[in-house]
């Protein structure tokens, strides 16, 4: 097998405060090809952004990445200095953040923006930069982009601001485009066009996108693979498909059912996840998801499940997945398929 | 030029309806100038809008940002004065009345907000965050108020000793139920419920659906839900109203307006939204429309929504205001040609034509 564009092992990310240290991110895997779209799901709180952070090397001061690698190009991120990861990031691996309206520059325009970045990482003259910048703006399908090189971002709106921020992301032909909530700002008409933007850049651009969302069905219309995640593990991975027509894991399952669906009959009451996320204070022994877990047996309690497959592909971190098992102690919920 | 759009939703008996609102109107003045100060136009948040409440159901009111649908439902409790127009309260007309009889009115309709962090006083614990609406309206003393509240602690869920604690030691979710239990001591009629489960987590967000749902039946209560998620909206409410820029585009009872949606733009809401099914998904003929809400203090002219409508026609559509009708049973529609995009004979444009880049490709199946 020939090496993964990007491949993550074993990242553990801990933020030390001084009332306690928290556990935002457990040791999670996963390798991305060129072309690849993988979805991270999962509520707030379960690090996903932060796992996120961590390997673009934009923590902050409290947080420290323990454990893990980081493999892009034959080289480990997290071991690069501030020069060289400055030379990676933004040029080889992007990002895109959820709040279009706070990461851009309100004082600047939007050309100087995006021509930074040109002039930057590429070496560009400011005349090619300027040139590369209405194309690329009309790439991400900005109505009279030329013009609006000179515009400040409160001119725009919200929408058209996220387009202006993969505009940037895109602007080195990035391998990987890490996008961190792209559209929960946005509304749904809007979020449909960006979504689709997003679908058409991964394909022409060959690079790999990590779409990590809170929402499934975002997931579902975008991503090839999924991988869900709980207290910064991940609980399952797959394909978008096997996992959202078989999920395998309590948690993944409940989430599925708990939010009401459109193109389903109406039903009288939606099934619950019972209690609220763990405290990320934190780790305890067994499954994280015990607690909150129908299908809990003696062993969740006693031993951390590891990822293990259980299809080809489909990979569950579980002593008692879904399929091979009747919920503990909740005959009413019996009954899955 | 306008027509009146309260015309075919004239009201059915009084009895039915709890509250009534005809042609509201709510402009916010934009003010301009450093030393003379003076208004330089409006922002028309709602502008002729005409629905009712029915005793005992839970209207959902549905739009993107911008479209009116909060300040609509400030406007019932008159947290804004109405520019123009009525809301029936029964016989009473919220929009009228004095101060000091809104206040007492206000024993009757409560509301609940979207962020469960701003809208509880954080110094204040929980006992006396709900028992504050009670003594105020004085009709409870402390120590019946104080019973009151651990009874209601404990309906919406939480433990009754919760009522000495403070609200920074709840999760998002307890914390809206914080807010339900206040808005429940005053035993009102109406709940104005405004985004109230999208500050949530979607495992919490079911929790307090459900809640909301069992309540209603506890307490006959009535609802106003104001939410952009249209999944959420479908599950909760018997009626939907569709607003575009401060109008209503559509009326219709909730299974209806998802099975048969009659506006181009419910057509177009409804198709964007993402539906958690990969097969599902792949599958799916998309509406989108082209470009961004319009400014709400320069709406376009005739039907407000003719600039992004896929379906827009060059008669009528740009000078005349479409009246919301009756076209089917409990269904109402402001479209001029919602009869012909119903039957097929006018079909919609690809949203190319407008400048925005939207590729599909077809997956394999």
């Amino acid at each position: 097998m020939t090496q993964p564009l990007l491949s993550v092992r074993d990242l553990e990310v801990k933020f030390f405060t001084r009332r306690a240290t928290i556990h935002p991110v457990n040791g999670i895997s996963f390798d991305l090809n060129p072309g690849d779209t993988l979805g991270i799901v999962g509520e707030s709180g379960c690090g996903k952004s932060v796992s996120s952070l961590a390997l673009m090397g934009i923590l902050g001061k409290t947080g420290k990445v323990t454990g893990g690698e980081v493999i892009f190009e034959e080289r480990d991120l997290l071991k690069l200095s501030n020069a060289q990861m400055r030379s990676v990031r933004g040029r080889q691996i992007a990002m895109i953040f959820q709040d279009p309206m706070t990461s851009l520059n309100p004082v600047l325009t939007i050309g100087r923006q995006i021509t930074e970045v040109l002039r930057t990482h590429l070496q560009m003259d400011k005349e090619a930069a300027r040139k590369e910048a209405a194309t690329l703006l009309d790439r991400v399908g900005i109505p009279s982009a030329a013009d609006r090189l000179g515009d400040y971002p409160h001119q725009f709106s919200g929408g058209m601001r996220q387009r202006v921020m993969i505009a940037m992301a895109i602007a080195c032909h990035p391998r990987v485009l890490i996008a961190d909530e792209p559209t929960t700002a946005l509304d749904v008409t809007i979020q449909a066009q960006i979504l689709d933007l997003l679908r058409s850049l991964v394909a022409e651009e060959e690079m790999a996108l990590v779409l990590i969302t809170h929402d499934l069905g975002v997931v579902a219309g975008v991503c090839e693979r999924t991988n869900v995640m709980y207290a910064g593990r991940f609980v399952e991975t797959g394909t978008t498909r096997d996992l959202f027509e078989r999920p395998q894991h309590p948690y993944t399952l409940g989430l599925l059912r708990s939010v009401p669906r459109l193109d389903r009959p109406k039903t009288a009451r939606l099934e619950t996840i019972k209690g609220s996320p763990r405290d990320q204070t934190q780790i305890l022994t067994g499954c994280s998801f015990a607690p909150r877990c129908a299908y809990a047996t003696d062993e969740s309690w006693a031993e951390t499940p590891l990822l293990r497959e259980i299809a080809p592909g489909h990979r569950v971190a579980c002593w008692n997945p879904v399929s091979t098992s009747v919920p503990a102690g909740s005959a009413e919920q019996g009954g899955h398929s | 030029m306008s027509t009146p759009e309260s015309a075919a939703a004239q009201p059915t008996s009084d009895r039915k309806d709890l509250v009534r609102v005809e042609e509201l109107k709510v402009y916010f003045p934009v003010r301009d100038g450093v030393v003379i100060n003076r208004k330089v136009g409006d922002i028309k948040a709602v502008d002729g809008v005409s629905f009712e409440i029915r005793r005992g159901e839970t209207l959902g009111l549905v739009g993107e940002s911008g479209c009116g649908k909060t300040t609509v439902g400030r406007a019932i409790l008159r947290l804004y004065k109405p520019t123009e127009g009525h809301i029936y309260f029964e016989d009473v007309d919220v929009a009228t009345i004095s101060d000091k009889e809104m206040r007492k009115l206000r024993r009757r309709m409560q509301m609940v907000f979207q962020d469960p962090y701003s809208s509880l006083n954080p110094r204040q614990n929980v006992e006396n965050i709900i028992t504050e609406p009670m003594l105020v309206h004085a009709i409870a003393d402390r120590k019946e108020a104080s019973e009151k509240a651990r009874e209601l602690l404990e309906i919406v869920g939480l433990p009754k000793d919760s009522t000495s604690r403070y609200p920074h030691e709840f999760s998002g979710g307890q914390r809206q139920r914080i807010g339900l239990a206040r808005a429940l001591s005053l035993n009102p009629d109406l709940i104005v419920a405004d985004e109230p489960v999208s500050a949530l987590d979607v495992s919490i967000q079911a929790q307090a659906l459900n809640l909301l749902q069992d309540l209603q039946g506890q307490f006959e209560l009535t609802y106003l839900f104001i939410a952009h998620d249209l999944a959420v909206v479908r599950h909760l409410s018997h009626r939907i109203a569709v607003m575009y820029l401060g109008r209503i585009m559509e009326v219709a009872p909730a299974d209806d307006l998802y099975a048969a949606p009659l506006h181009p733009y419910t057509i177009a809401l409804l198709s964007a939204v993402p539906i958690p099914d990969p097969a599902v998904e792949s599958r799916r003929q998309r509406v989108l429309l082209p470009g961004d809400l319009p400014s709400p203090r320069n709406p376009p002219s005739g039907c407000r929504f003719h600039t992004r409508c896929p379906f827009a026609q060059t008669e009528r559509c740009p000078d005349e205001v479409p009246a919301l009708r009756l076209l089917q049973p409990d269904h109402l529609v402001a479209c001029h040609y919602a009869e012909e995009i119903r039957d097929g004979k006018i079909e919609a444009r690809p949203p190319e034509e407008a400048g925005v880049e939207v590729p599909r490709d077809p997956q394999p199946v």
